[in-house]
Formats: C-alpha cells, sequence, structure tokens
C-alpha cells in the first residue's frame, strides 16, 4: 500500500524546484522582505548598514522584544491578547534591580558582585512574570474576563507597581555579572562562537537526518537527497555567516586595555580580538528552540494550536482549556521576566519608562510574523523575523536621520500592509 | 438478564429557565442501534451531550454495565468507552487529520514528545479501512471536503474501541456513496457488539439501520417503539403531533 502511494506521488505530478525543496514559502516570503529592507537602507545610509558593528547592534537591540514575540505567538494563537507585556516587564525589572542592588546585599548580607547575587535576581525576576501571568491566565480562563480587559488592566496597573517598587527611581547600577545578560560586555568571544557555531550546524544537520530517518521508516514520501543537501547547505552557510560577521566586530582597543588591566595584564602589542555572539542572543536562541519544541512536539503545544482553531472541539476532546489559558499566560509572564532582564542589563539600569509601548512592538513583531489574529496559526521563527523587520526599520530609518513621529508613520503603515499581504497570501493558497 | 450497556434514567437539564430535556429515560443494549428522532431544538443533541460529557444534567442518572456512572466531562466519558461524533464534527480545522484523530490522546515518544509520525501512520492504516480514497494526510482537515472530514471524525471514535458510540447526523454533509459508507459502518461495528446512539433526520434511513427509535419533542420523550412495530408514518406522527402509535390509531 505505502509503495504505491509513494510511487503515485512521484509519478503523478513534476514537481518544480522550490516544490521539491518543500520550503515554507511564507518564510522565504518575510526573508526576502527583510533582505530587501537590509539592501535598501544599506543603500541610503552610503554602506553602514550592513557592517558587523550594527549588525551586532541590531542582533542586540531586537532579543527583548522577540523573546516576548514568541510567548505573544501563544497567547494569540488561543484567540487572545496581551497588552501588559511592556508593563510586566517594568514589573519584573524593578524586582531584579531592587533585589540585586537592595534587598540581596542588605537584608540577607549579600556582598556586591557576590556569584549568587544575579541568578537570585534573575530567578525573582522570572517567578514574577509567571505569577502574575498566570494571574492574568486565571482572570481570563476561569472568570471568563476577557484577555483584551484583564492585561488593558493590567498595561495601567503593573507598569505603576513597577514605579513603587522602586520609588519612582532608576535603580543601578546593576550587578556585573547580571549586566552581561545583555549588555554589549557580555560575549561568547571568537573562539566560544566558533564550537557554539559548530554545534549549532551539527544539531540542524542532525535533526534533519534524523527526520528524514523517521519518515522513511514509516514508509512516508521523503524530498529527494538533492533537495535535502541544497536545504542543509543554505541552514550550515546562514549559520556560519552569522556567527562570522558577529566575530568580526572588533572589540575597540581601549576596551581591550582596560580588561587586560583589569586582569593585570599588559595589551599586547597588535592584539585584535571580535565580540563574537552575544550572550543575549545565545538566550533569545535557547528560548526559540525551547518555544518551538514546546509548539511543535508536545500536548501543550498541540493543545494551544488545536483551542485557537477550534476552542469547542479542544473542550470536547478533554483539554482543559481553562488551565491551558492560565499556562500560556504563565509562559508569557516568564518570557517577560527574560526579557526584562535583557533589556535591565543592556541599559544597566531599572529605568521607569523600560518596556514603555514594547506590547505594541511585541504584538507587531507575531503578528507581522504571520501570527492570525483569529487564532490557530502562528509560528515561533515567524514572531522573531517580524521582530527583527521591525528594528531593522526603526534602526535603519534612525541611521538615515528620518524624524521620529515619521518613524512612527512608517512602521504604523507596514503592519497594517504587512497583515493586508498576509491575507491575500493566505487567499491565493486557500488556507 | 445482564443489565443493559447503558441506562439513562429521569434525565433532566435546564439553560437560563429553559428546559431542554424533561425527565427522559432510555436504554441501549450491546449490538443494539437507538435512534433519537425529533424536531430540531427538541432535546436529542442536548440528551447526546450529557452522556459524552459535554453538559452536566441537573438531575437524574446514568448506568453504564448496571453500574452508576460518573460523567462530569469528556475526559470521564471516554474512560467509559464512550466516543462521540458530534454534528458539527468538532476538529480542529488548523490541524491535519492524525493531530485530530489523536487530540486528547496523542501518542508520544519515550522522552513524552508527540510522536507525529506514528499517529500519522495508525491514521493511514484506519484510514485505508474507512476512507480507502483519503490521501490528504499533512494538509489541515480545513482542505479536506465534507465527506473527508466526516471520515476524520467517525476514525477518531472508531478508532479507540469504543463500547458506546453516539453519532450525531452522522450522514448530514455527505453525498449518496459517502452515506451508504456510513451505513455499512454502522452495520458492522453492531456486529462487532458495540452499542450506538443515531440521531438523524432521515426517519427511513433510520427505520434501516436502527432496532429500536425513540421520539423526542420539547425536551420530552414521547415513546421509544422497535422498527418492527411501527410505519414511517406511525414515527412522523409522533415527531410532528407528538402522540404514541395507539393513541392516533
Amino acid at each position: 500500500m505505502t509503495d504505491t502511494t509513494a510511487a503515485r506521488n512521484e509519478g503523478a505530478k513534476q514537481r518544480s524546484f522550490f516544490q521539491a525543496l518543500q520550503l515554507d514559502t511564507r518564510l522565504l516570503g518575510m526573508i526576502g522582505a527583510f533582505v530587501l529592507i537590509c539592501l535598501v537602507f544599506h543603500f541610503y545610509t552610503e554602506g553602514r548598514f550592513l557592517t558587523p558593528r550594527n549588525i551586532f547592534n541590531l542582533t542586540i537591540q531586537t532579543v527583548s522584544v522577540a523573546i516576548m514575540a514568541t510567548g505573544m505567538v501563544f497567547v494569540i494563537v488561543t484567540r487572545h491578547i496581551d497588552l501588559s507585556v511592556g508593563s510586566l516587564l517594568a514589573t519584573c525589572a524593578a524586582v531584579m534591580a531592587v533585589m540585586q542592588t537592595q534587598v540581596l546585599p542588605q537584608t540577607f548580607g549579600f556582598e556586591l558582585g557576590h556569584p549568587m547575587i544575579w541568578v537570585i535576581a534573575l530567578l525573582a525576576g522570572i517567578a514574577t512574570g509567571i505569577v502574575i501571568g498566570a494571574f492574568h491566565g486565571w482572570m481570563v480562563g476561569y472568570l471568563e474576563i476577557p484577555a483584551f480587559i484583564v492585561t488593558l488592566g493590567g498595561l495601567l496597573v503593573w507598569r505603576n507597581v513597577a514605579w513603587f517598587t522602586t520609588n519612582g527611581q532608576t535603580i543601578g547600577p546593576l550587578d556585573e555579572t547580571f549586566i552581561k545578560i545583555g549588555g554589549i560586555g557580555g560575549t561568547l568571544g571568537v573562539t566560544g562562537s566558533w564550537i557554539a557555531c559548530a554545534l549549532a550546524v551539527a544539531a540542524a544537520l542532525g535533526l534533519m537526518a534524523a527526520s528524514r530517518r523517521r519518515k522513511s521508516q514509516h514508509g512516508f514520501p521523503v524530498k529527494p537527497m538533492w533537495a535535502e543537501l541544497t536545504v542543509g547547505g543554505i541552514v550550515t552557510a546562514a549559520i556560519v555567516g552569522f556567527v562570522a560577521i558577529l566575530n568580526a566586530y572588533e572589540i575597540p582597543e581601549r576596551v581591550l586595555e582596560r580588561r587586560f588591566e583589569a586582569r593585570g595584564e599588559v595589551l599586547p602589542e597588535g592584539f585584535t580580538t571580535g565580540y563574537g555572539i552575544p550572550y543575549s542572543v545565545l538566550l533569545l536562541i535557547a528560548v526559540a528552540v525551547v518555544m518551538t519544541v514546546v509548539a511543535q512536539r508536545t500536548r501543550l503545544g498541540r493543545y494551544i494550536f488545536a483551542t485557537g482553531g477550534n476552542p469547542d472541539a479542544a473542550e470536547l476532546s478533554g483539554i482543559n482549556t481553562r488551565l491551558l489559558t492560565v499556562k500560556v499566560f504563565a509562559i508569557m509572564g516568564a518570557l517577560c521576566g527574560l526579557s526584562a532582564a535583557v533589556a535591565a542589563a543592556r541599559l544597566g539600569f531599572s529605568t521607569n519608562d523600560i518596556g514603555t509601548l514594547d506590547e505594541l512592538r511585541v504584538i507587531a513583531a507575531a503578528v507581522i510574523g504571520g501570527t492570525a489574529l483569529s487564532g490557530g496559526i502562528g509560528t515561533i521563527y515567524g514572531a522573531i523575523l517580524g521582530a527583527l523587520i521591525m528594528q531593522s526599520l526603526q534602526s535603519g530609518m534612525a541611521m538615515i536621520g528620518i524624524d521620529a513621529p515619521l518613524q512612527n508613520i512608517v512602521v504604523g503603515v507596514v503592519l497594517v500592509l504587512a497583515v493586508l499581504v498576509d491575507i491575500i497570501y493566505r487567499k491565493r493558497i486557500g488556507e | 438478564m445482564a443489565p443493559p450497556l447503558v441506562d439513562l434514567r429521569n434525565i433532566s437539564i435546564s439553560f437560563g429557565g429553559v428546559q431542554a430535556v424533561k425527565d427522559v429515560s432510555l436504554t441501549l443494549n450491546p449490538g443494539e442501534v437507538v435512534g433519537l428522532l425529533g424536531h430540531n431544538g427538541a432535546g436529542k443533541s442536548t440528551l447526546i451531550k450529557i452522556l459524552s460529557g459535554a453538559y452536566k444534567a441537573d438531575s437524574g442518572e446514568i448506568y453504564i454495565n448496571g453500574e452508576k456512572a460518573h460523567i462530569a466531562s469528556p475526559r470521564d466519558a471516554r474512560r467509559y468507552s464512550i466516543e462521540t461524533i458530534y454534528q458539527t464534527l468538532a476538529l480542529a480545522d488548523n490541524l491535519d487529520a492524525a493531530s485530530n484523530l489523536f487530540l486528547g490522546r496523542e501518542i508520544v515518544t519515550p522522552l513524552g514528545m508527540v510522536d507525529d509520525d506514528q499517529m500519522e501512520a495508525e491514521t493511514r492504516k484506519i484510514m485505508q479501512r474507512l476512507n480507502p480514497n483519503f490521501a490528504k494526510f499533512n494538509a489541515p482537515v480545513k482542505a479536506l471536503s465534507g465527506g473527508q472530514r466526516q471520515s476524520v471524525a467517525i476514525a477518531r471514535a472508531v478508532y479507540f474501541n469504543a463500547r458506546i458510540l453516539i453519532m450525531d447526523e452522522p450522514t448530514a454533509a455527505l453525498g449518496v456513496h459517502e452515506t451508504q459508507m456510513v451505513a455499512d459502518l454502522i452495520k458492522e461495528l453492531k456486529k462487532q457488539g458495540l452499542g450506538i446512539f443515531l440521531i438523524s433526520h432521515d426517519t427511513r434511513e433510520m427505520l434501516d439501520l436502527c432496532d429500536r427509535v425513540s421520539v423526542m419533542k420539547n425536551g420530552e420523550l414521547i415513546g421509544t417503539e422497535r422498527v418492527e412495530d411501527v410505519t414511517e408514518d406511525d414515527i412522523l406522527s409522533m415527531i410532528i403531533m407528538g402522540k404514541k402509535p395507539e393513541a392516533v390509531a
């Protein structure tokens, strides 16, 4: 039986080159749009946009919004919305900042710079996010208050809870190790980055091979070998290229001098080295992998998408959709905590206005990334690409010297256009 | 005599002042098909949703194999091997056939991850039996025809070795050929000893497939008759007038 199906599939239709590759056309479209944006800015900035330095900065600036956008995918897929993420981020950042500068050193007597400070502060921030997120989810799932209202309330509440937590002050400087989570100082270095690169390539190719083996074991049709190798080659080139660019951004000489001085050494003559992969980007990659696995390979993910596609069917299948809502918002909260750490660490301080308007950026990133507000459809990689596109637009326009009001107008127009294109695309392929 | 497979006793439920089901009692034996007939809004689907765990009865009791059953959720109903094919099919349109078939009961790998390939293989097996023309295993069920969607919903009920099957208008969206396939399937399952509750508007089809038919009107049970004892006209007058055949005759 399987033999005949496979034969029919191969014989019946002549597959075109791209069909054989079985690539996601939406993903290709988004990458295309992203590349186009980069090239246009590169041209207008007279070659300043696609430089290692700018690409490095762009990735660091994207991380905070991108991490939250992966969680927003789950929220929107289950037909909810979370308007409170920016404020929640502020509360988590305030908790972490107060924890490491006041509570731990003063109440618990940790010395400043104690290696446990950053760990405890980070965990406290994430725990805060989980608790508040779960509370939102409980109100949405069990009390049946619309998510729009719950999180609109949260938007006001948590911004000002943050204000009370810090008494309205900017808290800092933050712990030196903590700052590495998001700051420019926290990078893997050239050698470490190449090792991470090798691991990533091995993992990507290994997963593709494993998937192919599983499929052929069950006798399902698989793509031709040349297509498999082409995709593998593109993926490898992308990873290697990205790491090479980050490694090519060299640490300025005076920064190096200071680092050597701190270790009691002298900077050797002519010594240069690159930054490599920032820890925050590693964190984002880890979040992306975990969230993708949750979405595609776990029951939780399956239930999230089933509930988004048809809440009644999910319930009739024995899925506890109320508890699921709590879990989805708790995940969102945890990611807000992580983002708060990245954002505060990048600044070196926790400020009152940290994360302001992030809810809109996060929702826009998820939606530009192909998450449908009607529920049931969305991908983690799409949301991250969406965040990257938004950030590129914003910093590209800033580099050209476009006024801030015009920047916002452009971003707003792009958001609406992106959704329009997505709607047209879905109609074309008959989804 | 062995207790009936399903024994619904004095079931009542109301929604905000509207009594949807009033004091209805029904039985179902192994290897028997019992048809539920009545106008739209007569309470058939509501009654059946109490058995499948979607609604909780205000009063009344459910006995399965003579033992009192507590069915508070669809999950409970599945524990009693009760499977339901809903009128709306209850499919998640954005997921593929295998994900729908196993929804809530996924096959997982030793690491606890959902095993999509294994589930697809099982889905291909059961589809080979139910609907050999089915080929769209990797498309979301939104992209399937009415008949194909129906066969996914039926496969879901049949795959897990149900003892009690509830079919709410299983042929409403189907063409002639597919309707015949469902009829054949019902006969086969009946032979295997399943008890089946069947809801349909097609009186002739019901007389052909069922052993007994129960007629409901305005939430009340008008009567239950063996199909040998009644004509199509008797049934119709029960549905329309709400009177038992003796009273008509």
